[in-house]
């Protein structure tokens, strides 16, 4: 298949970008969408021009390093698929594909599709973990947990960190991610002692770094891992307690 | 050549480790911080390791060449992580995962190391539950497993089909917690392109960060690699595209001796390639292969479509040659099976390259819904990459390779030939002989960050308390710097005419026809005539567009594969010199009748480590002679 490219090009930083259009010729439907642009930088290399930098990685949808806004939407059409596991199939022949980085103050463009995610990692330095040291812990079965909501912190424990919930929202807010790693530890019994500390600490740096959630849910229409805005309430409803009981020094 | 000595402490098996540690000299918790650790990969061993080396006081710094440091190829493994806790009393101990691990290495690894490995795993269990890793359980609220093959009892811990991801979340928010208590400093976008020898010890690393460019010396008391595999240089693997060799062929070139090279793992049920351009292979889990027979037709030119085919017309290969075991025999022996059957051109697909893994007898039997309950998640998965539904026609899979058992050696405390310099995780040799068990990789990274290294390591540092420090000033990290630079300008100045992954994808056909599941000398011989040829011919005529100082990925390339061209050298050399089959190292010379590996315990019980001698001369082998005193040799046999 033959399509027609508009991809975001910036140099760097702090260079203004702008969209150039490339022809993506001979396509196999069978490819991945990097794939895709595996092929059209195997082109401008030959003509030794520069390739289109993106970020990638495992390429099967786990390590969250890939992401990309696709004609407008986080990860592209389909749902539940993050740019690496779209398949070209999804597209048709002679298509026009607008490719831009993902859009949001907390993601800076550094080259062009290629952003700075650190602030994810800040929350989580925040206080998204268990204090536990290495060698402490007692026998694994000592702490019994109902399968319900191992099951349940495990759905939020399945977020991989793309960023796509803060591309996909309007605001540019980070609660999905930032509620999803939260709900993970505070549904656990391990993590009930740090439960308020974690909240806090966790909120504010998101807060500081991030747009706020007015309640647009694009967020959860664009996880590619079908993480629920439940978790959202569950934080806030955290937040709320936490704040009214002051532990701060928990 | 020379024998290494691994330092295996003396006494039994199940004290070896214990007493070792008592032995180990201690650096006191005041003294801690007077030593700096530099950790080098962020993956799980790395990630484990940088945590815990920082919550007992160390200075660390923890370097990865991602975004963050949650995004190794840990996080992809799928199906879970042995321990020997024997919950559901079915027999397992210590002992026997201890005994499991040496015979599905077909008895080339290191019995005391891998021992304390059984001894260590179920510390992993219940650190990891400590942190909220969410592991699967049953309804009564306890931990839940499953089986895994080379093992008769349920021993695996698993979350879902991400448990790589769940432990590696794991050890990176322990990591976090280090960052933020500022024991850790943490170094995203950071690539190690050397390291720094000094007085023949390492004493720091040289980096490039990948968003500036910048080169930077950075020094400390000691170094620690957890720098991965090197599957891709086959260049199609299942591994994510950015893992490489480079830091560990670099510490090679620094000296540190490369072990079993020739140690690589094909897993049999990858999604086989549909085109040339394909960028990577996807890992369909072995867990499949409790409910999908393997076939490829009888007739090499069938015609008719997969569903006409009638029984007659369908091999059960695998059910065929191996009655006992069937579609569940191990990875290696699955794999060549389904080789044998593609060379001889019973392959299926439109390019001929795989063979169907057949679930409908299973949903005659069980019902769709039970299947959908089991492999779900990885049916999806298929169909989202191949546009074909699995419920209703045969998955096509083919091997691919997916983990290396070779790397750098190291002795009973992790340390390479290089004092100072220690690798843990894949990127070491140690436990898993010629053939790594399913489960046993997470096992292995984690047990090496978490309770090995952090022992070990405060043996080599103790007796350096109150010696002179070497920092950055040196001359050696001018030097090394100057290296570094001199050849991010090379590659920036050609002009050639062709990508570096056109010359990575060449170099993986070389490496995958002559050192992949079936070596011959002929073949061997012939690919280390080729690999030289193209290396040449890279150095001429590759083309790395764009500049230093900024964003460029055919430049971080470049040196990637020019690393691969270098071991893939060395792969092939140590295939040609093992003149037996074990494991994953198959040598067609060296088979049964039946056509199964024949090893040679008599001349090769040992394992080869090789040593850097210089870019115009050959590498020199060594040898550590592999001493069984607790297994007893035997063959395998799945029939």
């Amino acid at each position: 298949m033959n399509l027609t490219l508009r991809v975001w090009r910036q140099a760097g930083p702090s260079e203004p970008g702008r969209f150039e259009t490339y022809e993506a010729k001979g396509v196999s439907e069978d490819s991945s969408f990097l794939e895709m642009l595996d092929l059209v930088n195997e082109g401008l290399i030959a003509r030794g021009d520069e390739p289109i930098e993106f970020m990638h990685d495992c390429r099967e949808g786990i390590c969250g390093t890939c992401g990309m806004m696709i004609n407008g939407q986080a990860h592209g059409p389909k749902e539940l698929t993050t740019t690496c596991q779209l398949h070209m199939r999804t597209f048709s022949d002679g298509d026009e594909i607008v490719i831009e980085p993902w859009r949001a103050a907390g993601f800076p463009v550094l080259k062009d599709l290629v952003v700075d995610r650190s602030a994810f990692d800040r929350i989580v330095q925040a206080g998204g973990y268990v204090s536990v040291e290495t060698g402490s812990a007692q026998d694994a079965n000592l702490i019994p947990i109902p399968k319900a909501d191992a099951d349940l912190a495990m759905d939020a424990a399945a977020c991989i960190g793309c960023g796509a919930c803060v591309a996909a929202c309007p605001n540019g807010a980070a609660q999905l991610f930032t509620s999803a790693k939260l709900a993970h530890l505070n549904l656990l019994p391990q993590g009930q002692p740090e439960r308020s500390r974690r909240t806090l600490a966790m909120v504010e740096v998101m807060e500081e770094r991030f747009g706020s959630c007015t309640n647009y849910g694009e967020c959860e229409a664009a996880c590619p891992k079908g993480i629920s805005i439940d978790f959202i309430a569950m934080m806030n409803r955290d937040h709320r307690r936490a704040l009214v009981s002051g532990r701060r020094s928990a | 050549m020379t024998v290494l000595d691994a330092k295996i402490p003396a006494g039994p098996l199940e004290q070896k480790w214990d007493e070792h540690r008592f032995a180990m000299k201690l650096v006191s918790p005041a003294n801690k911080r007077k030593f700096s650790i530099i950790v080098v990969g962020t993956g799980l061993a790395g990630a484990s390791a940088a945590a815990t080396l920082g919550e007992l006081g160390y200075r660390v710094k923890a370097f990865t060449f991602h975004d963050s440091a949650r995004r190794a190829h840990s996080i992809a493994a799928q199906g879970g992580i042995n321990a020997a806790k024997n919950y559901h009393g079915d027999g397992d101990s210590v002992y026997r995962l201890f005994y499991d691990t040496v015979k599905g290495g077909d008895f080339r690894s290191r019995e005391a190391n891998v021992y304390r490995l059984a001894q260590v795993s179920n510390n992993i269990i219940d650190q990891c539950v400590a942190q909220g890793v969410p592991f699967a359980r049953e309804y009564g609220g306890l931990l839940d497993n499953r089986s895994f093959g080379g093992a008769q009892v349920s021993r695996t811990f698993y979350a879902r089909g991400q448990t790589g991801q769940q432990l590696l979340l794991g050890a990176y928010q322990a990591l976090s917690r280090q960052v933020k208590e500022r024991t850790v400093e943490l170094h995203t976008n950071q690539e190690m392109l050397d390291v720094v020898v000094v007085d023949g010890r390492a004493v720091g690393i040289v980096t490039r960060d990948l968003r500036t460019g910048q080169v930077a010396s950075h020094a400390a008391d000691a170094v620690v690699l957890a720098t991965g595999g090197y599957s891709n240089a086959f260049y199609l693997s299942t591994n994510a595209m950015a893992c490489n060799v480079t830091a560990a062929w670099r510490a090679h070139r620094r000296g540190a001796m490369f072990a079993n090279p020739c140690f690589t793992q094909i897993h049999p049920t990858a999604i086989p390639a549909s085109d040339e351009f394909q960028s990577k292979l996807t890992l369909m889990s072995e867990s499949l292969r409790n409910d999908g027979r393997i076939w490829v037709p009888t007739d090499a030119d069938e015609a008719r479509s997969v569903g006409d085919i009638p029984e007659d017309g369908r091999d059960y290969f695998l059910e065929r040659r191996y009655p006992a075991f069937g579609n569940l025999a191990p990875r290696d022996i699955s794999s060549r099976a389904a080789k044998e059957r593609v060379d001889a051109g019973f392959g299926v697909g439109p390019l001929k390259n795989g063979v169907y893994l057949d679930f409908s007898e299973a949903i005659g039997r069980l019902g769709r819904d039970a299947i959908a309950e089991k492999y779900g998640n990885l049916f999806d998965m298929y169909e989202r990459i191949t546009g074909e539904d699995p419920y209703r026609t045969p998955m096509r899979i083919y091997p691919a390779p997916h983990y290396t058992m070779g790397g750098l050696w190291v002795d009973y405390e992790l340390q390479t030939t290089v004092p100072g310099l220690f690798a843990i995780g894949e990127a070491n040799f140690s436990d898993h002989g010629a053939n790594r068990l399913g489960a046993s990789a997470l096992m292995q990274g984690l047990a090496d960050g978490y309770f090995v290294l952090p022992a070990t390591i405060g043996n080599y540092l103790a007796p350096m308390l109150g010696k002179p420090k070497v920092d950055t000033t040196a001359s050696e990290f001018a030097q090394v710097e100057r290296d570094v630079e001199a050849r991010v300008q090379r590659f920036l100045a050609s002009r050639g005419t062709r990508s570096v992954d056109w010359f990575h994808r060449e170099l993986g056909r070389i490496v995958w026809d002559h050192c992949g599941m079936s070596r011959t000398k002929e073949g061997l011989e012939k690919a280390l005539s080729e690999i030289p040829a193209l290396r040449a011919e890279f150095e001429a005529d590759v083309r790395v567009p764009g500049s230093g100082d900024t964003i460029n990925s055919s430049l971080e390339k470049a040196g990637r594969v020019e690393d691969f061209f270098e071991l893939a050298e060395l792969m092939c050399r140590d295939a040609l010199v093992r003149e037996e089959s074990c494991g994953g190292h198959f040598r067609e010379e060296h088979q049964t009748a039946d056509g199964e590996a024949l090893r040679d315990d008599e001349n090769f019980a040992h394992v080869t480590a090789w040593e850097w001698s210089g870019d115009s001369a050959a590498p020199v082998e060594h040898r550590e002679q592999l001493e069984y005193e607790y297994v007893q040799l035997a063959t395998r046999s799945y029939k």
